[in-house]
């Protein structure tokens, strides 16, 4: 059909353009892992700070421009994370736009989280780790029951219904996670493994509300971890404000997604 | 054998449209790419329960790998089995990169492909008719697209792998709505830049 193929030339033709428009966007290099000891913060910037027990979770409001330090202070641990618009908790964290707009699993210094609606919720502003698992999601009561002796055990599924009902919200509400601090790897065939020497004690990560924010954090094992014993350790989280983003803010200027999702943001107001 | 074979439904869903059905227990759907490189965006639901539903994460946690194939078991948000797949003749189905939507195409190709049809418009309009809202949306299955995802995290939507008249079949394990997006994206290469028909069906055993 002449109208098919000609159709078919358009849309191959529109998709070009755009792949230039987009590669002709330079993206800034991304900056290597924030030094472990090297970024204090300002007493006078910080908020709030909470000590998450291992197998523990904990809720809290984050407004734009605040942020949160999450940080293995106390040895190694994995963090759950999923956030709600405050305005509109049905705008939630998506785990697979974020993947595929910016066109990479390995989120890290300079990236952004995205919710389903285009619009930028948090940029992980520093991060010394640079290893953390969009893809695998969190522990549920059966994986803890397959893998620990002793049980049960904690697990981040349970935890993410609390905080979601102490939020007001249900079970309908919870998104998949975005794991920080679990080094997983995708090798041949989609398999996944464990790098266990890609976290360390002393790592941290912030993260930089972009809109007025629902933030729900659980503190278990990650299902890929092979260590035998249940003995997450406490994780210690620092709610501050952030310096104020300049014009060259790197998460809102590094690639031409990021740009076009803060559009999207300050079309909404945010 | 084949005439044992009892089909209860055979739908030609028309590209670019919506479509969901009932799958009991027991059943087998089958989705037929009918003129190839056709993604086709698939949530599940139970029945009755809809709050359980299709999770894209458990399904690669349980079976420790990223792509969806024959043997993959089809996990629920409360990590139950819902269907598993038990033959694919294409040989790799994403569920990493969600659904396109109006929205996410702005960031991905910029703002003025924000009016054009998209898969979650689809969703939305037929998970609505369950009395669902865009809280149940979640990332889905993408059978018949091909996302490789690289060893440095590295991961895009490339051209599909599926010929004409490949297909996927799932045998539910419970009674599960199916519901479809019939990709209509034209901005990347997941449909060969033509949306085309599918077909369904759902038979016994």
């Amino acid at each position: 059909m002449s109208n098919e193929a000609s159709a078919i030339a358009e849309n191959r033709r529109r998709y070009e353009e755009l792949k230039r428009a987009g590669q002709g966007h330079a993206p800034r290099a991304l900056p290597g892992p924030s030094p472990r000891d090297g970024m204090p913060l300002d007493a006078i910037a910080i908020l709030h700070r909470e000590t998450i027990p291992g197998g523990w979770y904990w809720t809290t409001a984050l407004k734009a421009g605040e942020a949160l330090r999450l940080g293995l202070d106390h040895g190694p641990s994995s963090v759950a994370l999923v956030a709600w618009s405050a305005a509109d908790p049905s705008e939630r964290l998506n785990y697979a736009d974020t993947v595929k707009v910016q066109w990479t699993a390995a989120l890290r210094k300079g990236r952004v989280l995205f919710s389903d609606m285009g619009r930028v919720m948090l940029s992980i502003i520093e991060d010394s780790c640079g290893a953390h698992d969009a893809l695998t999601g969190g522990s549920d009561a059966a994986s803890n029951a397959a893998r620990y002796a002793g049980g049960p055990h904690r697990n981040t599924r349970d935890n993410l219904v609390l905080a979601a009902l102490k939020s007001g919200l249900d079970r309908r509400d919870i998104p998949p996670c975005i794991t920080f601090f679990a080094p997983v790897v995708v090798g041949p065939e989609g398999r996944l493994s464990w790098n266990a020497a890609g976290r360390a004690a002393g790592d941290f990560v912030d993260l930089r509300a972009e809109m007025d924010l629902t933030v729900a954090l659980s503190n278990c094992p990650h299902p890929l971890d092979p260590a035998p014993d249940y003995a997450p350790n406490p994780v210690a989280v620092t709610r501050f404000r952030a310096p104020a983003p300049a014009a060259d803010d790197l998460c809102r200027t590094a690639t031409i997604e990021a740009v076009r999702g803060f559009e999207n943001n300050a079309a909404a107001g945010f | 054998m084949t005439d044992t074979v009892t089909t209860l439904f055979d739908q030609v869903v028309p590209a670019q449209a919506p479509f969901s059905t009932l799958v009991r227990a027991g059943q087998t759907i089958r989705i037929e790419d009918m003129e190839g490189c056709q993604a086709v965006d698939t949530l599940f639901y139970r029945a009755d329960d809809m709050g359980e539903r299709y999770s894209s994460q458990d399904t690669v946690r349980v079976q420790g790998a990223a792509y969806v194939t024959t043997g993959t078991r089809v996990m629920s948000n409360e990590g139950r089995v819902m269907l598993v797949v038990t033959a694919d003749s294409c040989g790799r189905h994403d569920t990493s990169a969600g659904a396109c939507s109006c929205e996410s195409n702005t960031v991905r190709f910029g703002h003025a492909t924000k009016y054009l049809h998209a898969c979650r418009e689809n969703f939305a309009i037929e998970v609505a008719k369950y009395g669902l809202s865009k809280r149940d949306i979640v990332p889905n299955i993408n059978f018949f697209m091909n996302v490789p995802i690289e060893q440095d995290g590295g991961l895009a939507i490339v051209d599909g792998v599926s010929a004409p008249g490949d297909y996927v079949e799932l045998r539910a394990e419970m009674d599960v709505i199916c519901v479809i997006s019939n990709c209509p994206q034209i901005n990347n290469p997941c449909n060969g830049f033509n949306p085309t028909p599918i077909r369904v069906t759902v038979r016994e055993g």
